[in-house]
């Protein structure tokens, strides 16, 4: 049997009183697209920052393919196979889109630690980030400060970076937040067409995309899963029917 | 780009190659104590304008290699090679445990925290008077009879001075050097991405420490007097003005920023004792009209 993506058991993150994550337990399986939903408020982007190591858990346990990275820096767990995106876009605001992809390419390569010789030479390196900045449509920005992107660019780009360290796992925190309809299909389009490989974890507003791309729903309310199931189960449970879309 | 940037540093270098033997003496000693100053600010630049760590302490590693240099020099006999290499290990390894502390803080902790430690180096300098000699510092520092006059001593302030930004530059166009100004840009996005952002801050504080301490011996060898103003406050903040002034992420502007710093600090206060007010102006100028510094402002960036 293969090890699970992802295995939460009974995580939990305490802000003073305020019980942010609230013993969240849940299994991710390799390959799986799983959506998380849930009101604002309900712990979905600390319990991001959890499983990518930001924030320390309070109680609980995190294994990631199989192994225990409770108290593993973010940095051992990039280097496992997890990838995120942010909620509120985090770029390089200041380096090229090149430069941003070539950052996220070397990450997990020995020549990060190289310094005597010129980024330039690497030519291996630049392929792939030409190669992914194509593949979510930014060929033609590549020199193109970040800062003057459009937010829309700044989203691919975004996926582009999660992308491009290989990951076996990817968190994306609402992919399309702030998106244009138009530029939300873009995205829902660039995840459909996600290699069947990567394990997705995502959370999402716009549940057309969501429940698009997922098969599998966790609902999350106040800091506890109060629902877990196929998207047919979650639609039609009535209590996620009731707090979350308030019939 | 990087190719045009060195064809760039190499004319000028060649320039003042050749301008030297034209020089009247005290210009030329001013030349050349621009550029052992230079080697300074490019050492803080890669913190400051690369990594996005402002130090306020680097007198600290300078004044270790300018100290290592004037104690084995004088009462030991040691030769150039042995004091140099002596002096940048001694800056790097002090560099090497002040950023086991350093490092641990961002913006303007991190300031406080290497102005502090940088303090710690002065007081040594200026108490521990048996070997330091404290507030009379250690004169008589002998220069290598190669570089006694001022020429050849330009020579080889310059031959330094263009190892150093060599050095310097190939690191921050390195892979490494692209994770420092990742770092200056998203800590959290480089930590997410998978780098150890501990590390690659700690390398680059203890390689700019060592780089400053390399300036260092060059200037205990430039003064032939080494003391605890050397390694005072208001070194390592105008050092931090020079990077500022020039163009902090642009080595070339540390170097354009020392030229003016010790041009207007010596060949002005000739003239006006006010040498500072005019500073001041320069300054404020520079921050209204070119907030990149003087390098950053010739240099467009949008499009590269």
């Amino acid at each position: 049997m293969t090890d699970d993506a992802l295995r939460l058991d009974g995580v939990a993150k305490h802000f003073g009183g305020l019980r942010a994550v609230d013993g969240v337990s849940l299994t991710v399986r390799p390959g799986e697209r799983r959506a998380l939903i849930g009101p604002n408020g309900a712990g979905k982007t600390t319990l991001f920052n959890l499983v990518a190591g930001m924030l320390p858990v309070t109680q609980g346990t995190i294994r990631l393919f199989g192994a225990n990275v409770t108290g593993a820096p973010p940095h051992r767990r990039a280097a496992l196979g997890l990838a995120r995106t942010f909620q509120i876009t985090n770029l390089f605001l200041g380096l090229t889109v090149l430069e941003n992809c070539l950052l996220a390419v070397q990450a997990l390569t020995p020549s990060r630690l190289s310094m005597l010789r010129p980024l330039t030479g690497y030519h291996a390196l630049y392929a792939r980030a030409r190669a992914i900045l194509a593949a979510v449509g930014l060929a033609g920005v590549d020199g193109v400060v970040v800062a003057n992107l459009s937010h829309g660019e700044q989203r691919q780009l975004e996926i582009a970076l999660a992308l491009a360290g290989k990951p076996r796992l990817l968190l994306l925190d609402e992919p399309t937040a702030g998106l244009s309809p138009a530029e939300s299909r873009l995205m829902a389009d660039l995840l459909a067409n996600l290699d069947p490989a990567i394990t997705v974890l995502m959370i999402e507003h716009d549940m057309d995309v969501a429940l698009a791309l997922a098969s599998h729903v966790t609902v999350l309310h106040y800091g506890r899963v109060i629902a877990d199931g196929s998207r047919d189960q979650i639609r039609n449970d009535p209590q996620v029917r009731e707090i979350y879309l308030g019939v | 780009m990087i190719r045009r940037r060195a064809l760039l540093a190499l004319g000028a270098v060649a320039l003042l190659a050749l301008a030297a033997p034209l020089l009247p003496p005290y210009p030329l000693t001013l030349v050349t104590q621009a550029l052992v100053v230079a080697i300074l600010a490019m050492s803080l630049d890669v913190l400051l304008g690369y990594t996005g760590l402002p130090s306020l302490g680097h007198a600290a590693y300078w004044g270790v290699g300018a100290y290592t240099v004037a104690l084995l020099a004088t009462e030991r006999g040691v030769g150039l090679a042995g004091c140099a290499v002596a002096g940048v290990l001694l800056a790097g390894a002090v560099a090497a445990v002040f950023g086991l502390v350093a490092i641990r803080a961002a913006g303007t902790y991190f300031l406080m925290i290497t102005l502090a430690l940088g303090m710690v180096v002065w007081g040594l300098a200026f108490r521990w008077v048996s070997l330091t000699k404290g507030d009379n510092g250690i004169s008589g520092v002998p220069r290598p009879e190669l570089f006694a006059s001022p020429l050849p001593f330009f020579y080889f302030a310059l031959a330094a001075a263009g190892l150093a930004w060599t050095l310097l530059a190939l690191l921050v166009a390195s892979p490494f050097g692209l994770t420092l100004r990742g770092i200056r840009e998203s800590e959290s996005r480089m930590r997410s991405l998978g780098y150890n952002v501990w590390l690659h801050k700690y390398l680059a504080f203890v390689i700019s420490g060592a780089v400053a301490g390399g300036g260092g011996v060059l200037w205990a060898y430039y003064n032939g007097f080494v003391s605890p103003t050397d390694v005072q406050l208001i070194t390592s903040v105008e050092a931090l003005l020079m990077v500022a002034l020039g163009g902090p992420g642009t080595l070339a502007g540390s170097v354009v920023g020392a030229g003016v710093i010790v041009f207007l600090k010596n060949f002005v206060s000739l003239y006006t004792k006010r040498w500072l007010l005019i500073l001041g102006a320069v300054y404020i100028g520079v921050i209204l009209f070119a907030p990149r510094g003087i390098v950053g402002a010739l240099r467009r960036r949008s499009v590269r």
